[in-house]
């Protein structure tokens, strides 16, 4: 099944809807088309084209509910999947903090998340963007080992309440690593995006090739508290763990970074240095999100952290019922506002640093200090008199994004990065931080 | 649908948030449609159309797999069902070479046309992809088995026990947990069955029923005074086995002086008991003194060492430079194995691979790609031997066949190379964890897994646990907490100086080893018997957070 308009989708609903003799029912469908490329020593490792489409049907009665799925999109398949869905609320239990689904809604005006350009893409398209990519890396010497994908889908919902809702998107994602022959030498660069035509795979070969070269030889300095100057892509590990912790049940019942004892939180608190300032934004043309989330509830732009002080916390809508504050679904992407100065002027500003070009294998130490442990990957320098002055050897970090964001130093100017180890797209400037916690160093190159 | 048969079924999103993230869950479907069972003879007709339309485009190879997976969750917290889901992912994935390029389409459409289709988009993208190819790809030479099958040794299947009795134990779980002193509690029971047929051009239609259970929980206890909490997981590994895993007989049990361990089968409703009365005494325990500590690692914890300082850098598409991008290199490179002296370990250690090993997480008659599984050496006495390899890597170290480690964990992934079982094997020599205590003078005892986190060529690694007794002079003293060691892998291995004999060995694992782009999972199990490590860094990890 193609990419379904929103009169398709609607019409597809409706018709969905028909069948239902339920008290309440609810359908979200869902279609996707994408392909990839994954290259490593100069050649194609693995590639390959999927499509899938899937249409969900919740039945209701009173607080029972039943859920069933199907990819059939025939009239006989329709009716069949609502039967289904509506035979297994009839039997099920019921479920205490079952919700009756939401009424019609206000999303507001459609967000720019799709593009043409990258809906298109194809396997010749994509073999173009990782050949420039190839080309560049044999220009030099240098062996490539990268990941390019392309997708294009589209969501929506329609309950007997008269809820509707409709999304498509697209996105293209492409990380590289260049190593040197001899394996002295990493640099990474990852970039993603709504619009394929904003992709460069060529001058990201180039930074990750640039990276590697000056990565060769790195010498060991000792593990302590040190300057660093933190990239995009370093910046979003750290603050995606962050935003997971943002989670009103689990702070109110006193198991995460945001709760304080006898059932409070931190709502309202004074926890970063004053300029952190985290939002989300479904609207924002450099990183447009759905409008709506999968629940049916609008996305809006919510302040989640304001000069510092914990303004929000996201919650499902039972929780929030139960408690009385405010019902805010989890937003598809956080953004963080920095300064106006680059990358580079952080770096001329730095007297004593290490500049950090990606963090790897994050997890959590201590989920009360949201403490985090990881190590520097791929382009790791030392800093001095506002220069590069040579690579060194990487470190495992003992962090909290917490303790991080209270130690902050000057940000430079946000931009649209991608975390690896999520894969979600993040607006976020690079950060210098001091008294940064490395307690280890590692020979990996 | 009877109600006698009934399900428990509301909604996806709690189980969803409880579990790691899957690529693909599949369709939900009924607990009967799980049951019913698909005719080999008929996916045989669709691996022919399959390879008959990439024959016919200029496909040299085809294969092709027609995956059905089936995956049931049932997911409680305190005294609710928070969700009970029964998923079925089925469709073909044809992999295809052309122009010495690899190729990949996949469909969920069943019908002959449609796997026509995919198999002639494989055959495009691997002729698109072949001017990138700086060589064409290498096929160790493989023979055809003909029509055969393998079927897990299971003794109950999971999916026939009645969802009742799976939620009766849950609640009992949660019930005797929060009795026990515990705040709040999530348990799980997440079982798994591929059925996979797998079909080549070499002359091989393989058919394959396999099965995984994973009973979990968590516990968490908070101070209400001070806000401190702590967390104790289930003492469980995931297994290789039928529902028969759960009901654990004396001989299954080891009893130590810090509680009860478990071998070849759980007690969960025991091991939730317990965990209950542990999560309150680590609210009291001491922070533990920076320093170097002779470390005893219990199974329970050491096959996550091993997974990471082991498996993963033994894996040869990492030692090539496949993994660069994601999961990373190794530190093993070719020079290393070329030498026959590389000293990995010390001469305790011996590690093997495993493909067959009963009750594992990743026992298979036959890998993704046709391959007689079997087990080989990786580390002998210390030095390392030999690596894990698949059919288009074989001929690099000189082998003329794969060792049988290809994997993918769908039908719509494109398979690659995956772990084997990677093992330590027990000491030759009769000795008891008691005895392994005994001998140590300032040492930790460590019991399950916790945090974990190695560099990308398996370096430098920090890893947590679930419980922390402290040794002095021989005796367990006290439980301590804030504790991880942090290790390079060569050093850590070759402080191995003691490993227990084999009536201690056990298995361990997990069934979400992530790896690839796109990021597929794999179930993979490692065994080892307690084993002792001298003089290992331990830090603090206590922080203030204002």
């Amino acid at each position: 099944m193609a990419i379904l308009t929103k009169e398709q989708a609607k019409a597809l609903l409706t018709k969905v809807l028909s069948y239902s003799k339920a008290e309440q029912c609810e359908v979200n469908l869902n279609g996707s088309d994408g392909g990839n490329i994954r290259y490593a020593r100069s050649s194609v490792s693995t590639s390959g084209g999927i499509s899938t489409n899937s249409l969900v049907v919740t039945s209701a009665f009173g607080k029972k509910s039943g859920v069933a799925t199907i990819n059939e999109f025939d009239e006989a398949s329709l009716e069949k999947v609502v039967r289904r869905s509506e035979e297994l609320a009839q039997l099920a239990p019921e479920n205490p903090e079952f919700m009756s689904f939401l009424g019609p809604q206000e999303y507001g005006p459609d967000s720019p998340t799709f593009s043409e350009a990258t809906a298109a893409m194809g396997p010749k398209e994509r073999a173009d963007a990782v050949q420039a990519s190839l080309n560049q890396a044999k220009e030099n010497k240098l062996n490539a080992a990268g990941f390019l994908s392309n997708s294009a889908g589209f969501s929506a919902m329609m309950n007997n309440k008269g809820l509707f809702a409709y999304n498509k998107s697209t996105d293209v994602a492409f990380n590289i690593t260049i190593r040197t022959e001899d394996g002295k030498g990493s640099g990474y660069a990852t970039k993603g995006y709504n619009d394929y035509t904003k992709l460069n795979t060529k001058a990201d070969t180039a930074i990750a090739a640039k990276k590697a070269l000056a990565s060769v030889s790195a010498k060991a300095i000792e593990p302590g508290k040190y300057t660093v100057i933190l990239e995009p892509t370093a910046v979003a590990v750290m603050l995606e763990n962050l935003f997971f912790d943002l989670d009103a049940r689990q702070a109110d019942e006193g198991r995460s970074s945001m709760s304080k004892p006898g059932g409070k939180t931190k709502v309202g608190e004074q926890l970063l240095d004053e300029r952190v300032n985290i939002y989300s934004d479904p609207w924002n043309p450099e990183l447009p999100t759905s409008t709506w989330s999968g629940d049916g509830r609008p996305q809006q732009k919510v302040n989640w952290i304001e000069k510092g002080v914990v303004k929000n916390l996201y919650t499902s809508r039972y929780w929030a019922e139960k408690t009385g504050i405010k019902s805010l679904p989890s937003p598809d992407g956080a953004i963080m506002p920095g300064g106006t100065k680059s990358l580079e002027e952080l770096i001329k500003g730095t007297e004593k640093g290490i500049l950090v070009t990606r963090l790897w294998y994050i997890r959590s130490v201590d989920p009360q200090t949201l403490l985090l442990t990881g190590l520097t990957r791929d382009g790791t320098f030392y800093i001095e008199n506002g220069e590069i002055k040579f690579p060194v050897k990487n470190f495992r970090f003992n962090e909290s994004p917490i303790i991080m964001l209270n130690n902050l130093e000057e940000m430079g100017r946000s931009e649209r990065t991608v975390s690896a180890e999520s894969n979600a797209n993040y607006l976020l400037p690079p950060l210098k931080i001091r008294d940064f916690t490395f307690t280890s160093l590692s020979d990996a190159v | 649908m009877k109600r006698r048969n009934f399900i428990y079924l509301s909604g996806v999103g709690a189980a969803a948030a409880m579990l790691p993230a899957i690529p693909v869950w599949g369709n939900e479907i009924s607990v009967e449609r799980a049951l019913e069972y698909i005719d080999p003879a008929a996916k045989k007709i669709l691996t022919d159309v399959a390879m008959n339309a990439a024959r016919s485009k200029g496909a040299t190879y085809t294969d092709v797999r027609v995956g059905r997976y089936l995956n049931q969750f049932v997911v409680t917290r305190e005294n609710k069902v928070q969700n009970i889901v029964n998923t079925e992912s089925y469709g073909v994935g044809i992999r295809v070479i052309a122009n010495g390029c690899w190729g990949f389409a996949a469909t969920d459409k069943m019908d002959k046309d449609s796997i026509a289709k995919a198999a002639e988009l494989a055959v495009s993208i691997a002729k698109e992809n072949g001017r990138l190819q700086s060589e064409p790809v290498k096929l160790a030479a493989q023979k055809g088995y003909g029509e055969v099958s393998w079927k897990a040794p299971i003794e109950k299947n999971a999916f026939e026990v009645p969802i009742k009795e799976k939620v009766d134990l849950l609640l009992s779980v949660n019930d005797a947990a929060m009795k026990g002193g515990a705040d709040y509690i999530n348990s799980i029971l997440f079982m798994v069955n591929e059925q996979k047929y797998f079909a080549s051009t070499d002359g091989s239609y393989i058919d394959q029923d396999i099965h995984r259970i994973w009973p979990t929980f968590f516990i968490t206890k908070i101070n209400k005074e001070t806000g401190k909490f702590e967390t104790r997981n289930a003492l469980s590994a995931p297994t290789g086995k039928g529902y028969e895993y759960l009901d654990a007989r004396p001989q299954d049990k080891i009893k130590t002086a810090s509680g009860t361990l478990y071998k070849g089968r759980y007690d969960m409703l025991e091991d939730a008991k317990q965990a209950a009365t542990q999560v309150g005494e680590k609210l009291k325990a001491k922070s533990v003194e920076p320093g170097k500590y002779d470390l005893v690692l219990d199974p329970s914890h050491l096959w996550l060492t091993i997974h990471e300082s082991c498996g993963h850098p033994t894996e040869l598409d990492r030692v090539l430079g496949y993994e660069a991008n994601f999961a990373g290199t190794s530190f093993l490179t070719l020079d290393k194995w070329e030498s026959k002296k590389f000293k990995y370990g010390s001469a305790e250690v011996n590690i093997t691979a495993d493909k067959t090993e009963e009750g594992s997480l990743g026992a298979v008659g036959y890998d993704d790609e046709g391959v007689k599984c079997g087990k080989w050496d990786v580390i002998k006495d210390g030095v390392l031997v030999n690596y894990q390899a698949i059919r288009d890597q074989a001929h690099i170290v000189g082998l003329e066949h794969s060792q049988g480690c290809c994997y993918a964990d769908n039908w719509s992934s494109v398979q690659f190379q995956r772990m084997a079982n990677i093992s330590l094997q027990p000491g030759k020599k009769p000795l008891t964890i008691a005895d392994q205590i005994k001998n140590v003078e300032k040492g930790i005892y460590i019991v399950g897994d916790g945090s974990f986190s190695i560099d990308q060529q398996r370096y430098n690694f920090q890893f947590g646990g679930q419980l922390y007794y402290e040794i002095k002079q021989g005796k367990i003293v006290g439980m301590l907490k804030d504790v991880a060691y942090q290790a390079n892998t060569q050093e850590f291995w070759n402080s191995c100086s003691a490993i227990c004999d084999q009536s201690d060995y056990r298995l361990g694992g997990s069934f979400f080893d992530g790896k690839g782009q796109p990021s597929q999972s794999s179930a993979v199990s490692h065994g080892s018997a307690t084993a002792r490590f001298n003089g290992v860094n331990v830090i603090n990890t206590a922080r203030k957070i204002g």
